[in-house]
């Protein structure tokens, strides 16, 4: 219809013209700062602190309704219990003995990822030995291995570290892989347009550009590590001198000291969130959000 | 700088290039011969499945030809190099972990052909000159396509290969910012004189760009002619010279009538 219009001539002949663009100076501020209070609303750090406020308000006021401290202590009583033992070292030695044994278990288990991740990165043969494993471990509980583990390494740290290696390993490894099959072609051509090869081509260019998933399989992994260590340690803490928090829980629960079981739990919490929100949140700050490969 | 400028800086003889796809093997470029000397802007045209891209592909060293041989200062190809640095079509070339200057220093130092003073002192004119120096410490994420062009091209040329290789470098720009960078790098051409290869399928680009123009044919991609275009560039966009070489890369691309894919601007 418009070819129609347009061959009739319908369209009218307008002058043409050319104008200087005014000073867009009549619009006031083109940016200004954002105020205090806009920044702290703003601000993620303060966001999560009032959901945690939020949580522990009720808390307290479910726990002081129900009036049980046998069931459900209340947010102050806990917040007692958890000052008295780290303060008589009960329970900082406890959360000590724990975090040996992780960053030893943790530490394993991404040493063992990094030698699989190699292999697969290297050879066809590799990637499908590492995914065929994968596939076959990563759906297996750490903690059903724990027997097995006590057969092989009896009871003590040996054991502990095996399964924390276990729940590391497959999570890490699989996430570090996804992460380098998914570097983009051209930055691999540009890598090597640059002449770079094995070892350097992995280290500088492969990592950082897999570095995204790389982190959140480091996140999983030290999550499962946790998770599994605190399990752990409540099934065969009972024979070992030195337990670890998940001991000092069952502990008091045969106590049936529920505050101190609280406690313990807080303690596993606060460790989780601390590192979460303080340890990888950093790195990611400094890293994938700095780089704009995550938002 | 070789002191024969006679003799072509890069060599292709007969060069037959097929790469496999999951169902079919396919023939990219069939028995092509060109060379590209000292100072050229040497551009390869053509439609689409013309193989010009596989062609400068072959020719950084990714893939080898089935027959034929590519040299460059008579030495063959055989693996990639920072001799031949390209410039891809695509923006994810830049480490998008690595500021504006980082990107453009990083192939200095991991080639280690300039020292460590000299390198950063290379980067930061080559940012100069590219008009980006305000966001030297930015990171590419931060930066608009053609800006990260730029960076793309100041990184290559700061490391001073013996040929620069371009694939389609704006063909995912903005028809007004592609324009200004076609500009730019005939600008930078006429400071430094560098030897440059390159890709496009846009008829009046490769008139504004290129000194001689390499004009292929579609499946497999045949030398269709060779076209020298040196007094043409963007100043004379509308002169009577530009449409007549216009039309004529017109015929050759559409006279065998199987070429029904569009090679215009």
């Amino acid at each position: 219809m418009s070819i129609d219009a347009h061959r009739q001539g319908v369209a009218p002949a307008r002058p043409e013209f050319e104008i200087e663009p005014s000073e867009a100076v009549t619009i006031g501020d083109v940016e200004r700062p954002l105020s205090l209070s806009e920044r702290i609303i703003n601000n993620e750090a303060f966001q999560r602190l009032m959901i945690l406020v939020v949580l522990i308000v009720v808390w307290e006021i479910y726990a002081r309704w129900l009036n049980n401290s046998l069931l459900f202590p209340t947010f102050t009583e806990t917040i007692q219990t958890f000052w008295r033992d780290m303060a008589n070292g009960v329970l900082l030695n406890r959360t000590l003995t724990s975090l040996r044994t992780l960053a030893l278990g943790y530490a394993a288990g991404l040493a063992c990822a990094a030698v699989f991740t190699t292999l697969a990165v290297a050879s066809g043969v590799g990637t499908r030995i590492l995914a065929t494993l994968t596939a076959m471990f990563n759906p297996l509980p750490a903690i059903a291995l724990l027997p097995l583990a006590l057969i092989w390494f009896g009871l003590g740290t040996p054991s502990l570290v095996f399964v924390i290696i276990h729940s590391v390993l497959w999570a890490v490894a699989l996430n570090t892989l996804s992460g380098f099959r998914a570097v983009p072609e051209t930055l691999r051509m540009s890598g090597r347009n640059m002449g770079l090869r094995g070892a350097r081509y992995v280290g500088l260019i492969l990592i950082p550009a897999a570095f995204p998933s790389i982190l959140s399989g480091l996140k999983i992994g030290w999550a499962f590590a946790w998770r599994t260590l605190v399990a752990a340690e409540l099934v065969f803490g009972v024979s070992s001198r030195s337990g670890g928090i998940g001991w000092y829980i069952f502990e008091a629960r045969n106590d049936l000291d529920t505050a101190t079981v609280f406690a313990g739990l807080l303690t596993v919490i606060l460790i989780g969130l601390l590192v979460e929100s303080v340890i990888f949140r950093a790195i990611e700050a400094r890293t994938v959000n700095l780089w704009g490969m995550q938002r | 700088m070789t002191a024969d400028t006679n003799a072509p800086l890069l060599t292709v003889n007969g060069v037959t290039l097929q790469y496999k796809t999951p169902r079919h093997l396919v023939t990219a470029t069939y028995r092509v011969d060109f060379s590209v000397y000292q100072s050229d802007r040497y551009v390869i045209l053509g439609p689409s499945g013309c193989g010009k891209s596989t062609l400068l592909k072959a020719v950084g060293g990714f893939m080898k030809p089935v027959e034929g041989a590519i040299r460059i200062r008579g030495k063959d190809i055989v693996q990639p190099g920072p001799d031949r640095m390209m410039v891809f079509q695509e923006f994810e070339q830049l480490m998008p972990w690595k500021t504006v200057f980082q990107n453009v220093l990083f192939p200095m130092r991991v080639t280690g052909k300039f020292a460590r003073a000299e390198a950063i002192e290379r980067a930061n004119a080559a940012i100069d000159k590219v008009n980006l120096a305000q966001f030297r410490d930015v990171y590419p994420h931060m930066l608009s396509g053609g800006m990260k062009m730029r960076v793309a091209i100041a990184r290559a040329m700061a490391l001073e290969p013996d040929i620069l290789l371009m694939d389609e470098p704006f063909a995912a720009l903005d028809a007004l910012t592609r324009r200004t960078m076609q500009q730019e790098l005939l600008s930078l051409w006429e400071q430094l004189r560098f030897t440059v290869l390159f890709v496009t399928h846009s008829i009046e680009e490769a008139i504004i760009v290129g000194s001689r123009i390499l004009v292929l044919s579609p499946h497999p991609g045949r030398v269709r002619a060779e076209l020298d275009t040196g007094g043409l560039d963007y100043g004379n966009i509308d002169r009577p010279e530009f449409g007549v070489m216009s039309k004529r890369i017109h015929d050759l691309l559409f006279a065998d009538g199987r070429t029904k894919e569009a090679a215009t601007a």
